[in-house]
């Protein structure tokens, strides 16, 4: 019988903006030092933004984001996405992978992709990887 | 304070959620079962996650004193 605290977190991670990105990875962090198994999913827009030496680029933020909110959120002392989800998968049981329809609709390969990711996954597999844990999409 | 030897102190000011808590884990990890780490943390998250992962991770919280915005966390690692 696994606890409720033990089952995994799974977020699928759709879109690319910083704003969303950020979020994502401050709730995988949480999730990775509490001792959950955290899976990702990278689906349109959040795969875009994990091609290689474009992780630390513009993505922008949400359509939500007001011009006054904007310099706010840029000037924020807070980590970058990338770092925050490196942390989460040197202090816990991370597993990033790359939806293969998208990888497929954006012509991305494999090399393309930051080495934070760990592999292709199809939908099916991601769904018995969250198992009965929660799944979040963002 | 009391007068508990502190081994480590991770002072961890200024930096957001969930920075003085990483930086804990890093110190924790690579320190000696038994030793005392301090935290000073001016984060608001960390008033929650430092006791959540600390009982969670099975160490021991000693004491969280709070002075002008900024907490100290006495941690035991435990295991």
């Amino acid at each position: 019988m696994v606890d409720e605290q033990d089952k995994p977190l799974s977020l699928v991670m759709f879109s690319g903006t910083d704003d969303k990105l950020t979020a994502a990875a401050v709730l995988v962090v949480g999730a990775a030092v509490m001792g959950r198994p955290v899976n990702l999913f990278l689906q349109y827009y959040a795969l875009d933004a994990f091609r290689a030496g474009k992780v630390s680029a513009d993505h922008a933020l949400s359509p939500e984001a007001t011009a006054s909110q904007t310099p706010i959120i840029r000037g924020h002392k807070g980590q970058h996405w990338i770092d925050l989800l490196k942390q989460a998968k040197d202090v816990g049981e991370v597993n990033i992978q790359a939806c293969a329809l998208s990888m497929d609709m954006f012509g991305i390969g494999r090399e393309d992709l930051d080495p934070i990711v760990d592999g292709i996954e199809g939908v099916a597999a991601f769904i018995a990887s969250a198992s009965d844990g929660q799944v979040v999409f963002i | 304070m009391s007068t508990l030897q502190i081994d480590k102190t991770v002072d961890a000011r200024g930096m957001a959620c969930p920075g003085p808590l990483m930086n804990l884990i890093g110190a924790i990890r690579q320190g000696q079962i038994g030793q005392v780490f301090e935290v000073l943390s001016s984060d608001e998250g960390s008033k929650t996650d430092i006791p959540a992962w600390v009982a969670k991770a099975k160490h021991e919280l000693v004491e969280v004193n709070q002075d002008n915005g900024c907490a100290h966390f006495i941690v035991r690692k435990a295991r």
